[in-house]
């Protein structure tokens, strides 16, 4: 009762007050000469992300022992949880913060220690890592009740997740989805909503609730919203200039990853719309010059993402997609309130990295063709073999097929330690130069 | 006006080099040392011997620079290694093409345009085994000066095989081979082939299929490797004239065309 009381005051009266502290102490902040930035006015918006991403992480600080937790992994259907009270962790996004603030190789050291291979995803060595030591910048991460994994991103995350559940002692569900060639056959479909079932009765199991269907409809109806607003925040980027980078959407993505289903998460978006709309009526780009509009294949490089987007800003490039960024706006359009466990099988079956390569030119053709792009940078993602593999075919097909100057950029989206600067520096510039 | 002189400056890994060029392209005057960590100075030093031997006409030319060491040169223009060795092949051959150019530090291999413009680029990854570095610590460890490779080549009975993953690895193979009694010629005719092996891979990741290929940079001085390369790629190579000098004579081009 104690418990359930301080995560309702951090949310309801702590997070608020760390947002006002925060607004003041910036108010307070001596504010020198304005730089001299390739960068179009910062969003707005980005105030409220930064308020609803804390208040998130803040409030999670309490959530263990006062409402049922789970960590999820990115492609998981967390709707399903939103009505049985679950307060999700995304290990992922909480690594991605890590990569951030640069903290990954002391976390990756400690969980190479224990004997994780370098070679393993960086997230997931960063989530063991965080784990083990209990370093992360958000406090605190509630201890699980529930551990729901979906092997619709990669294979990875069924070895970590059995990682994690043997090491926490705590109940693993699996959703497991078949690769699609083309579109998810009947009984493709029959086994993952089989699966959600089953999903549902341990859910209920440990949250110590039962579901009501009223309420995962409602639930179901705001994760489609939300992939729709996310999808209509991303599209205001067809516009010429862009009003933002796609860059500065690998960040405003947190709440459509970690919050979905939830209020929150659509309310931001219609305020993050609604000012970018009101940025293309004005013609008030994401950077000031944007002269080569360009798209970004695979995972960010979190460390880098700043280096990256100021170097390709100085020049006049412009990230407009990307096709991470894209993929949680596909996932709305087969999302059926009406039928939420077996419409969310058939969307969580054909998210990007359980399609095949066609289906990834595909999207890669229709996103260059709809943002209007002059290039593409394919980030060969050393942690992420799903994502990367086939790149250099796809090198090929978007130059040959549309005319695109193509860059393959070897990096790994969470760890530093594969990453040369120089030479990326380098390789992005020659690319640059041979647009002149 | 375009002046009449122009200075380009390749700052590599290893090697800095420099040549003066007049308006239709010729070379004035060259130089190719040893590369120093002081490279503003080396620079400065070189700039004034290649104005001093090209001549009065010389004394207002602009300086274009590349290599590694570019940002650190005072210069009218800064370039990528890759757009200027593009340039500067063109500028010798005239045809477009697939140029592979194995520095100190990298290897490059791009696909030039008809008007000599880079239409695309694949460079090694993060590791110097597919680069000059590669055969030079080789080589020193087995006492092989780089003039007598082709000798210790063509004298080879046969190769023995040497794997490209990792140049340091690949050290403590040959130290064993050494050791195991296996001939000195025919670990030199491995490590060429294991090295034209790993460059072929990245060129096919770059190559359209008949384009002819062309090389540059200081490993084209070395004919064996030529060779090895051209058996692995199952095509000629033609190596663009002063291969060393390809970088830097991109560079005092574009820089004259400004």
């Amino acid at each position: 009762m104690l418990r359930r009381m301080q995560y309702e005051a951090a949310g309801r009266i702590g997070a608020p007050f760390l947002a006002a502290l925060e607004a003041w102490q910036r108010r307070l902040r001596p504010r020198g000469a304005p730089r001299e930035s390739p960068f179009g006015p910062p969003l707005e918006a980005t105030r409220k992300l930064k308020e609803l991403m804390t208040a998130h992480y803040f409030q999670g600080r309490y959530a263990d022992g006062a409402v049922p937790v789970a960590w999820v992994t990115s492609g998981f259907p967390v709707e399903v949880l939103r009505p049985l009270g679950f307060h999700a962790v995304y290990p992922e996004n909480h690594a991605a913060l890590c990569g951030v603030r640069r903290i990954v190789p002391e976390l990756s050291d400690a969980a190479e220690a224990e004997g994780y291979a370098r070679d393993l995803c960086s997230y997931a060595r960063t989530d063991v890592g965080s784990l083990l030591t209990g370093s992360t910048p958000v406090g605190r991460l509630p201890r699980p009740d529930l551990l729901a994994c979906c092997t619709n991103i990669c294979q990875t995350v069924l070895y970590w997740y059995r990682a994690l559940a043997a090491k926490l002692g705590v109940p693993l569900v699996l959703v497991d989805t078949p690769y699609v060639y083309g579109e998810a056959k009947p009984h493709h479909r029959a086994y993952v909503r089989a699966q959600l079932e089953e999903l549902v009765a341990v859910a209920e199991r440990v949250s110590g609730r039962k579901i009501d269907p009223e309420e995962l409809a409602e639930a179901t109806r705001k994760a489609k919203e939300g992939s729709e607003l996310w999808g209509e925040c991303l599209a205001a980027a067809t516009s010429k200039p862009a009003p933002w980078t796609g860059f500065d959407g690998f960040f405003h993505i947190a709440p459509i990853v970690t919050l979905r289903g939830t209020d929150a998460c659509n309310a931001y978006y219609r305020l993050l719309r609604d000012e970018l709309c009101d940025r293309v009526r004005r013609g008030v780009g994401g950077i000031r010059r944007e002269e080569h509009r360009l798209l970004w294949d695979n995972l960010p490089i979190w460390f880098a993402v700043r280096e990256i987007s100021t170097t390709l800003a100085e020049r006049g490039f412009n990230f407009v997609c990307t096709s991470y960024t894209n993929a949680w706006a596909e996932a709305g359009s087969r999302v059926d309130p009406a039928d939420p466990l077996g419409s969310a099988g058939v969307a969580y079956t054909h998210v990007i990295l359980n399609q095949d390569l066609r289906h990834r030119l595909d999207t890669l053709r229709r996103l260059a063709r709809e943002y209007q792009v002059d290039g593409a940078v394919l980030h060969s993602d050393r942690s992420c073999k799903p994502y990367s593999v086939g790149q250099v075919d796809l090198k090929e097909r978007l130059a040959a097929e549309l005319g695109l100057r193509v860059l393959l950029l070897e990096a790994d989206h969470n760890d530093p330690r594969a990453w040369a600067s120089e030479q990326a520096d380098n390789r992005l510039t020659a690319f640059m130069e041979s647009f002149a | 006006m375009t002046p009449s002189v122009a200075i380009g400056l390749d700052a590599g890994s290893t090697t800095f080099k420099a040549v003066a060029v007049d308006a239709g392209g010729r070379v004035l005057a060259a130089r190719v040392e040893p590369a120093s960590p002081r490279v503003e100075e080396q620079a400065r030093r070189v700039v004034g011997e290649l104005r001093a031997a090209a001549g009065p006409v010389a004394a207002d030319a602009r300086v274009g620079a590349t290599g590694y060491g570019r940002k650190r040169i005072p210069a009218a223009l800064a370039l990528t290694e890759i757009t200027c060795h593009a340039r500067g092949a063109f500028s010798r051959t005239r045809r477009p093409g697939v140029l592979v150019d194995v520095g100190g530090q990298d290897t490059k291999v791009i696909r030039v345009g008809p008007a000599g413009e880079v239409l695309d680029f694949a460079m090694n990854d993060k590791c110097a085994a597919g680069t000059g570095r590669f055969l030079e610590v080789i080589l020193g460890r087995l006492h092989v000066p780089l003039d007598a490779v082709g000798e210790h080549v063509a004298r080879a009975a046969g190769a023995v095989a040497v794997s490209s993953t990792c140049t340091v690895f690949a050290e403590s193979e040959v130290i064993s081979l050494v050791a195991d009694g296996a001939p000195i010629e025919g670990i030199v005719k491995g490590l060429h082939q294991a090295l034209a092996s790993r460059v072929a891979t990245l060129a096919r990741t770059t190559a359209g299929g008949g384009a002819e290929v062309f090389m540059s940079g200081g490993v084209a001085l070395n004919a064996a490797m030529v060779e090895a390369l051209g058996k692995a790629l199952g095509k000629p190579i033609a190596v663009v004239p002063e291969p060393q000098l390809v970088g830097a004579l991109g560079a005092a081009l574009a820089v004259m065309a400004r």
